[in-house]
């Protein structure tokens, strides 16, 4: 009985695994096709069913008209998404610890509601704000730029950080800023001398969550850029909708996503040791 | 010295509020004017847009296919993920790499994986249609007929964020007491009533908030859609955002796509709030 049970967890688990990892694998092995291979048909293994090439991997890092260019799409999506995350984590961590510890009153507004006006932006659907983000880039000059993509992020990643350091600060007791405060520390004091060196992990976190959300955003960077600034996910888009062979787009696509898959031993780590557990929820 | 809890929370309201407000007024009063390629400009035609949104029917079936595919999607990802997350939670033979593996897709940029998904679904090349015939179950017209699209896109939404699903059900399971298991097993309960009786109930709490945040993220579907079938066949896979989208950003009739926008916005809000509350009821034990 316990035999067949544990037969069948194993098979599913293998299974859903097949499943996560079958198109990287595809991606992967297309990535190393030519036109006669792809054309023949699906197929999978190199040299068993198709002749290798790497003509695909050769023309991401080859310069003029036939390869493409994928250096300035990485460092600018590299660029946006760092900033705004670091500027999105600075003013939320700030935020959470001061609603978290402090009363704030305007009105019949209170904390709660506070929170609640940083986190429910996640409601707000992209396409409602793409349209005045465009005109209010335009009006301030910052269409197609980076800048205007980093505050239009830092919007989008604020209710993010807001929402972990929320929850990591509720469970730091109130005794320690206290203590610190007995110190004859003040509030700001105690924040950066006591509170914030023992903040690290729901930094981290709070910085994950930021990263895989601005690195994979697509829809504001594609409304909000052209020409002079590229960000990857426009890149590769704007590669499927022409005649892009598929052995460029997959080897693209490969290497674009490649950096974020690493986090995912970063929060397996954090969820063994149990410490995610305060930080979302 | 009380001050300095402004010192806190202002830098991080301004700029939400300056981000956000300016474009939400905007989206308001330009609900109220004719804008559109022809004619950029603020003029005033009262309720004009909004009789046109009630009228439209495009509006609001693409608004029951958002609900069907959210609702199911996620659904779908709520079970599958529970399951692993229960699967991976005690010790098992290779559970680190379990875990890291099931984490994978939602590291993973929607868009680029969809591109990929594409050629996946592609009829005659793509390795979906050749694994089916492989186990003799005939090819399946994956992206060019209605339903067939339809499930396309649920196959990718559930391979994409089941993940997050399984992130947060599985950080709560790791942080669950340990005494209603030592009471439960002194009672004798098997695996089955274990987890009715304890594990269900106590991360009652935990499966509204995942459902609540996956509803609310599945609710702004469009990126799938774009890449993979451009809403199409025909308007078969069509969601609001995107069909917000082609009138906003594709026909700049900008009048009437902020009236679109306003009225999905006031919808979405009302729907999730009636949705928490009755996940709320169902689940959690009454008080008092």
């Amino acid at each position: 009985m316990r035999t067949v049970y544990l037969a069948i967890k194993y098979l599913a688990l293998l299974l859903w695994s097949s499943f996560i990892v079958f198109p990287f694998l595809w991606a992967l092995s297309t990535s190393f096709k030519d036109a006669n291979a792809i054309t023949s048909g699906a197929t999978y293994i190199p040299w068993l069913q198709f002749k290798p090439s790497s003509q695909g991997w050769a023309s991401l890092f080859s310069d003029g008209s036939t390869g493409i260019n994928i250096v300035d799409p990485y460092i600018n999506s590299a660029v946006v998404t760092i900033s705004a995350s670091l500027i999105a984590i600075t003013l939320g961590t700030l935020a959470a610890y001061g609603l978290s510890r402090f009363e704030f009153r305007a009105g019949f507004i209170k904390n709660n509601d506070i929170t609640f006006f940083f986190i429910s932006q996640r409601i707000m659907p992209p396409i409602v704000l793409a349209i005045p983000f465009f005109l209010m880039l335009k009006t301030l000059g910052l269409l197609d730029t980076v800048y205007g993509l980093i505050l239009v992020y830092v919007a989008l990643l604020l209710p993010i950080a807001v929402w972990v350091m929320i929850d990591f600060f509720g469970n730091i007791p109130k005794e320690l800023d206290e203590l610190a405060m007995i110190d004859g520390c003040r509030p700001i004091g105690a924040f950066f001398r006591v509170i914030l060196p023992n903040s690290t992990p729901g930094l981290v976190v709070a910085g994950m969550f930021c990263l895989i959300f601005g690195w994979n955003d697509f829809f504001f960077a594609f409304t909000l850029t052209f020409t002079k600034v590229q960000l990857l996910p426009v890149a590769i888009v704007s590669l499927n909708s022409s005649v892009t062979p598929w052995w460029s787009l997959s080897a693209f696509a490969l290497i674009s996503v490649a950096p974020l898959v690493l986090i995912a031993f970063l929060v397996e780590n954090f969820l063994s040791k149990g410490s995610l557990a305060g930080a979302i929820r | 010295m009380y001050r300095d809890k402004y010192f806190f929370l202002l830098p991080g309201l301004v700029v939400l509020i300056a981000i956000i407000i300016f474009p939400l007024l905007f989206t308001i009063r330009v609900s109220f004017s004719s804008w559109d390629v022809f004619q950029p400009g603020l003029d005033y035609i009262g309720g004009r847009n909004f009789a046109r949104v009630f009228e439209d029917t495009r509006f609001w079936e693409s608004l029951l296919r958002l609900s069907v595919l959210s609702v199911s999607s996620v659904l779908l990802q709520y079970v599958i993920g529970f399951a692993l997350a229960l699967a991976v939670w005690r010790e098992i033979r290779f559970r680190r790499f379990f875990r890291v593996l099931f984490l994978v897709p939602m590291m993973t940029t929607p868009v680029v994986m969809s591109v990929i998904w594409r050629t996946i679904f592609h009829e005659s090349l793509g390795p979906a249609n050749d694994i089916l015939q492989a186990i003799g179950l005939g090819t399946v017209p994956w992206l060019s007929t209605g339903t067939a699209a339809f499930i396309s896109v649920l196959i990718v939404e559930v391979w994409q964020w089941t993940p997050f699903m399984f992130l947060l059900l599985l950080a709560g399971l790791v942080s669950l007491p340990r005494e209603p298991y030592l009471a439960a097993a002194i009672d004798g309960a098997g695996p089955i009533r274990t987890f009715l009786q304890v594990t269900f109930p106590l991360m009652a709490p935990i499966t509204i908030g995942a459902i609540i945040i996956r509803l609310i993220e599945a609710s702004k579907i469009m990126e799938t859609v774009y890449v993979m079938t451009s809403g199409g066949p025909g308007t078969a896979t069509e969601t609001s955002s995107y069909y917000i989208y082609i009138r906003g950003l594709r026909d700049f009739q900008i009048g009437y796509s902020a009236a679109l926008s306003l009225t999905y916005l006031v919808i979405m809000i009302i729907s999730l709030t009636i949705i928490a509350k009755v996940l709320a009821r169902m689940l959690l034990p009454r008080e008092g």
